[in-house]
């Protein structure tokens, strides 16, 4: 009985012993498997890189060698300074006299010279003279300042200047680099987080100490300002209007095609645009954060519309249905039923539409908003729009382009900044998706 | 409510902007070897007068003195930045455009360096000439002008390490690429025979000196568009490389570059002045006489930038690698006077 079942069922394998075809699919699937874990890996490995070394070359920008004094400059010290020409570089005489007589007075075994000083010394003019001026009554009595130590021996401190690589030249001899030692034994040289770095404005190309992004962050926010306040209305519009109520037809199309095309414009072509309407035609003011954002805004125009009509379909007709059927306006239907449901998506493409925006520097390149751009805080909402001012990453471009070292390292630390900035847009874009989208 | 308010902020601004359009500011463009002494000058301008910081842009001096020529008027440049000194034709297209009044103002001289990895082969001695048998398209070999097939230094200089060649040079967009062809390519080609023997082959003089300057294209030079900051990546990224950077360069990265001698001199900012070292070219700015009185702090900014506290020889330029003018004084009083191009001197 047993054998003849056996003969007439032709046996293949058993369910628990796999046959030939089986494993081969089986292994399949599992190289797939291995194939896109790889690929992960491998991008993320990636990330990892990139990630560690921007930390790694832009976290020495958030700090600073500084030089602590005390310094006492009197009224005629301050009236002899102000009549000069180069008023910045009589305090810093007086700075370095004073410094000098301290360190005489602690009697350091070291050897060293005004010279020696001054090369230790960031550019410390501006910074007394602005002080004295906004404090006059301090004039007089004993002031502690904390200075930004010269761009050599801040990377004294950071390993970018070592004593195997330094070689004698006018920004630093060896021998000042004993000098340095010493003085940070006798706590005048400390390393501090460098506030100016996230308040303070451009500086000069032999003046790293003083550079800061901090304005630049200002002149991003106004131009923000201006792609917000114009591309969402007018996006938003113009995707309504095209997807509840504009007809079926070629010039529709048209239009459709075209936003589409817009969308892949090189950001450069925005800038000529910008150039040749906003500045020469228009006589709108050269490196304004007004005219940077109107370049951006045209831009983020065609994300907007984009993102905006997918999420004006996504809305199940039934909801159109259902409001109509009970008798509202189509306007009504739109504006109290579709836009609300609609409205996370929007929110959604629209900040990453800005976040897009604030990392672009190709067409502010045109418009005059990159190169040396060091002036104070706008006084005020209207001078923040037209007063001449910088962007973040046309800052960083800027800084990645100078001789001293000092600025690379600014660079990467402002990367840092942007990336900050960036995250923080793209996480609150993420949150409004997850707390207010609704699946049908 | 935000929304609305930043809507009509933004009417405000671009109302006053186009109604109370007097721009306060100097704005300059141009030559991206003068940006950084432009950049130092501005910064010290804002710092110690009560007018705004001038706005410098870079871009390079063809594309600087072009936008200078674009007109007269608030939108507009008022100084133009140059490595080099305004050409004829330029001087036409602005005065086509209604620019007559042209104020050049020179304010010093810049060297310009070749130098290699401090760790790579022995590049510290150049002639012109060796430059140009190394880069250039055509050469002269065994009497007869060839294509340029050399591929290491040695090949034609047995002093130089028999190292591949691999120069990076400014690109054409650059007035250094103008300075690096005049002073070192076609002296190059004149000191090894090969313009002679191009006008011996039947070219006319000009031709020759157009085929002196033409660089080979299969790799072994490449022309750098972006700033020495490139080329310096470049120079880390490979032994051989030798590259050409502005003297100020140079100096900021004594720790990663060592330099060559030109024709045995050693480039110094005592050298350059004298005229001894070779390669170098005087630096300029060009100010709208238009715009004098117009822009507040124009004439104050270019009077600033060439006083003798800041050009002058113990002055920040030149502590940051710029040669100071032995004439400095008759700039300064070109400057004062307002005289302008053309006029008699």
């Amino acid at each position: 009985m047993t054998d003849a079942s056996m003969n007439s069922v032709p046996v293949k394998g058993s369910l628990t012993t796999l046959d030939a075809r089986t494993k081969k699919r089986n292994a399949a699937e599992k190289r797939f498997k291995a194939y896109g874990l790889v690929a992960i890996m491998i991008g993320l490995f990636f990330l990892v890189v990139l990630a560690v070394s921007i930390l790694r070359s832009g976290i020495p920008a958030f700090t600073q060698a500084e030089v602590r004094v005390e310094f006492t400059l009197t009224q005629a010290q301050f009236d002899e300074a102000e009549s000069q020409m180069l008023k910045t570089k009589a305090y810093e005489n007086l700075f370095i006299a004073a410094l000098q007589s301290q360190l005489e007075e602690r009697s350091l075994d070291v050897t060293f010279d005004p010279a020696a000083i001054e090369r230790l010394l960031g550019k410390t003019g501006s910074t007394i003279r602005e002080y004295f001026r906004d404090s006059p009554d301090q004039i007089g009595s004993t002031v502690t300042f904390n200075l930004a130590a010269s761009s050599r021996v801040d990377g004294y401190f950071k390993g970018r200047v070592s004593r195997d690589t330094v070689v004698d030249s006018r920004f630093l001899k060896v021998t000042d680099l004993d000098l340095v030692d010493a003085l940070v034994d006798a706590g005048i040289v400390v390393t501090a987080f460098n506030w100016n770095f996230l308040t303070g404005s451009d500086s000069g190309v032999d003046n790293p100490g003083g550079a800061g992004i901090g304005v630049s962050v200002i002149g991003s926010f106004f131009m923000m300002l201006v792609v917000l306040a114009l591309s969402l209305p007018i996006g938003v519009a113009a995707s309504i209007y095209l997807e509840e109520f504009a007809p079926q037809n070629w010039f529709t199309d048209l239009i459709e095609v075209n936003i589409s095309n817009l969308a892949a414009v090189p950001s450069i072509v925005f800038g000529i645009l910008g150039l040749a309407v906003f500045i020469q035609f228009m006589h709108l003011p050269q490196s304004a954060p007004l005219v940077g954002g109107l370049v951006l805004t045209l831009m983020t125009l065609p994300t907007i519309i984009i993102s905006t009509r997918a999420s004006l379909k996504s809305v199940p007709p039934s909801i159109r249905e259902a409001a109509l059927g009970v008798g509202a306006s189509k306007m009504q239907t739109v504006f109290h039923h579709v836009l609300p449901l609609a409205a996370p998506g929007i929110l959604t493409g629209t900040i990453i539409g800005l976040a897009q925006a604030l990392g672009e520097t190709a067409p502010l390149l045109l418009i005059g908003m990159v190169g040396f751009i060091a002036r104070a805080y706008p006084e005020g909402v209207v001078s923040g729009f037209i007063d001449p001012n910088s962007a973040m990453p046309a800052q960083i471009y800027t800084w990645a382009s100078r001789a001293d070292p000092g600025f690379y390292e600014k660079a990467w630390g402002g990367i840092i900044i942007l990336l900050m900035f960036l995250l923080t847009m793209n996480i609150i874009a993420i949150i409004l998706r997850r707390r207010f989208e609704r699946r049908w | 409510m935000s929304v609305k308010l930043s809507v009509s902020a933004l009417a405000i601004a671009a109302v006053s902007a186009t109604s109370a359009m007097a721009r306060d500011n100097v704005q300059v463009a141009g030559s991206s070897t003068v940006l950084p002494y432009a950049s130092i000058v501005a910064e010290a301008f804002g710092d110690n007068t009560d007018f705004p910081t001038p706005v410098v842009e870079s871009g390079g001096s063809s594309s600087g003195l072009k936008r200078f020529c674009e007109g007269v008027g608030e939108n507009t440049i008022d100084v133009a930045n140059a490595s080099r000194a305004i050409r004829e034709k330029e001087v036409a297209t602005c005065a086509e455009n209604g620019v007559t009044d042209i104020i050049e103002v020179r304010i010093g001289y810049d060297g310009i360096v070749f130098a290699s990895q401090q760790s790579g082969p022995d590049f510290t001695a150049f002639e012109p000439s060796d430059i140009f048998n190394a880069i250039g398209a055509k050469v002269l070999k065994d009497g007869a002008i060839v294509d340029n097939t050399h591929t290491s230094w040695s090949e034609f200089n047995a002093d130089l390490p028999d190292a591949e060649i691999a120069m990076f040079i400014p690109g054409t967009k650059h007035g250094t690429r103008e300075v690096f062809e005049e002073k070192v390519l076609l002296i190059g080609c004149e000191a090894t025979g090969a313009m002679e023997a191009m006008i011996a082959g039947g070219m006319s003089e000009d031709d020759a000196e157009d085929a002196c300057l033409d660089v080979r294209q299969d790799g072994k030079s490449v022309d750098i568009d972006g700033d020495y900051t490139e080329t310096l990546a470049r120079i880390d990224a490979n032994t051989n490389g030798i590259g050409v950077f502005g003297l100020a360069f140079y100096e900021n990265n004594t720790d990663k570059l060592k330099v060559a001698t030109m024709s045995g001199i050693e480039p110094t900012t005592a050298t350059i002045a004298s005229g001894e070292y070779p390669v170098s070219r005087p630096l300029f700015f060009y100010v709208k006489k238009a715009h004098i009185g117009v822009i507040p702090g124009l004439k104050e900014y270019a009077q600033f930038f060439i006083s003798n506290d800041l050009a002058g020889p113990s002055g920040p330029l030149a502590n940051y690698g710029l040669v100071s003018d032995p004439e400095l004084a008759k700039t300064q009083q070109t400057v004062a006077d307002e005289k302008v191009l053309g006029a008699d001197m």
